[in-house]
């Protein structure tokens, strides 16, 4: 069966060249994805993986390095690396010192 | 944009040439989402456990800031005025990155060479595989479902919406790239450039010439 990733050849729009500098959140995205790959602690597979398997409402809603930071997330739960517990706790503690989530 | 973002591009003194030509947007570091929040957060557990390093995350980012199509272009510029080097880059496209000093990684490149008869275009239809090392980090159209999905089958029509329009009577190929192989297109090079030297001849190669959406430009 074809996953949702999986869309080549399929009916499509026009191509309208987007592109925008990255935001620095989204580099930092991508710099912990190459420090833990360099530490063997995540893989391109792995990363693959948890990007397939977010669903295709959430793949299609989220931006590219919010799927990113979802799949390695997850990632570090499966691993062990990091627990539910610990992110859930970091979580509020940054919400709480950044002023709360804005739309 | 924010002061962090703007610090950094002051701290590493690359060349950013190649930005200049586009309209900086505003970065999205002022707003705090779900997923700006765990990206903080995740990063800050990592440091905790010393895992990553404040540090390392600044370098990696500089060096991702360093890569641009500049790094392409040398390759391009050499492979146009030495044939030799030309045969080199389209048996082993990571040793002729070697070659010029140019670091792709573990990844096999793999070197596509446009001619009167073939034009070559990349895609990556399962995700963003995409020639970072030599190009930077790939465009938004380039990850879109609409590239993706069409660049495979309709790839005339897609290379039409970037203005570029094959002769019916050129092959047109286009090559999905896989998480352990990436591609570059090598440009024709322009009529009326026999008396450019290398770098002006690379200021030709553009990153689009190299994906294989666009030709090279003329002086």
């Amino acid at each position: 069966m074809r996953n949702y990733h999986d869309m080549g050849g399929l009916p499509a729009g026009t191509v309208v060249p987007s592109e925008h500098d990255y935001a620095l959140w989204e580099k930092r995205v991508d710099a912990m994805q190459m420090l833990l790959k360099d530490k063997q602690l995540l893989s391109t597979d792995e990363m693959r993986r948890n990007i397939e398997s977010l669903g295709a409402d959430v793949y299609e809603k989220l931006t590219y390095y919010e799927r990113w930071c979802a799949a390695i997330t997850n990632t570090l739960v499966q691993r062990g690396v990091i627990t539910i517990d610990e992110l859930a706790r970091k979580m509020v503690e940054v919400q709480a010192r950044e002023g709360g989530l804005k739309p | 944009m924010s002061g962090d973002h703007h610090d950094h591009d002051h701290d590493h003194g690359h060349d950013h040439a190649h930005d200049h030509a586009r309209t900086f947007r505003p970065d999205q570091d002022d707003t705090i989402t779900h997923y700006r929040a765990m990206e903080i957060a995740v990063r800050e557990l990592l440091i905790e456990k010393g895992i990553i390093t404040p540090d390392g995350v600044r370098r990696a980012i500089e060096f991702m800031d360093g890569r641009n199509p500049e790094y392409g272009a040398k390759m391009v510029a050499r492979a146009w005025v030495d044939p030799e080097y030309k045969k080199r880059m389209l048996a082993d496209g990571s040793a002729a990155a070697a070659e010029l000093g140019i670091d792709v990684g573990l990844l096999k490149l793999v070197v596509v060479e446009n001619t009167d008869r073939l034009h070559n275009m990349i895609v990556c239809t399962l995700c963003s595989c995409y020639p970072r090392n030599l190009l930077g980090l790939p465009p938004d159209w380039y990850k879109s479902r609409n590239y993706r999905s069409r660049a495979v089958n309709e790839p005339r029509a897609v290379l039409r919406e970037f203005g570029t329009t094959i002769p019916d009577d050129v092959e047109v190929r286009v090559h999905d790239s896989t998480a352990d192989m990436r591609y570059l297109v090598l440009p024709r090079r322009p009529a009326g450039t026999e008396r450019l030297d290398e770098a002006a001849l690379a200021k030709l190669a553009t990153r689009d010439s190299m994906i294989g959406v666009a030709l090279a430009d003329t002086p």
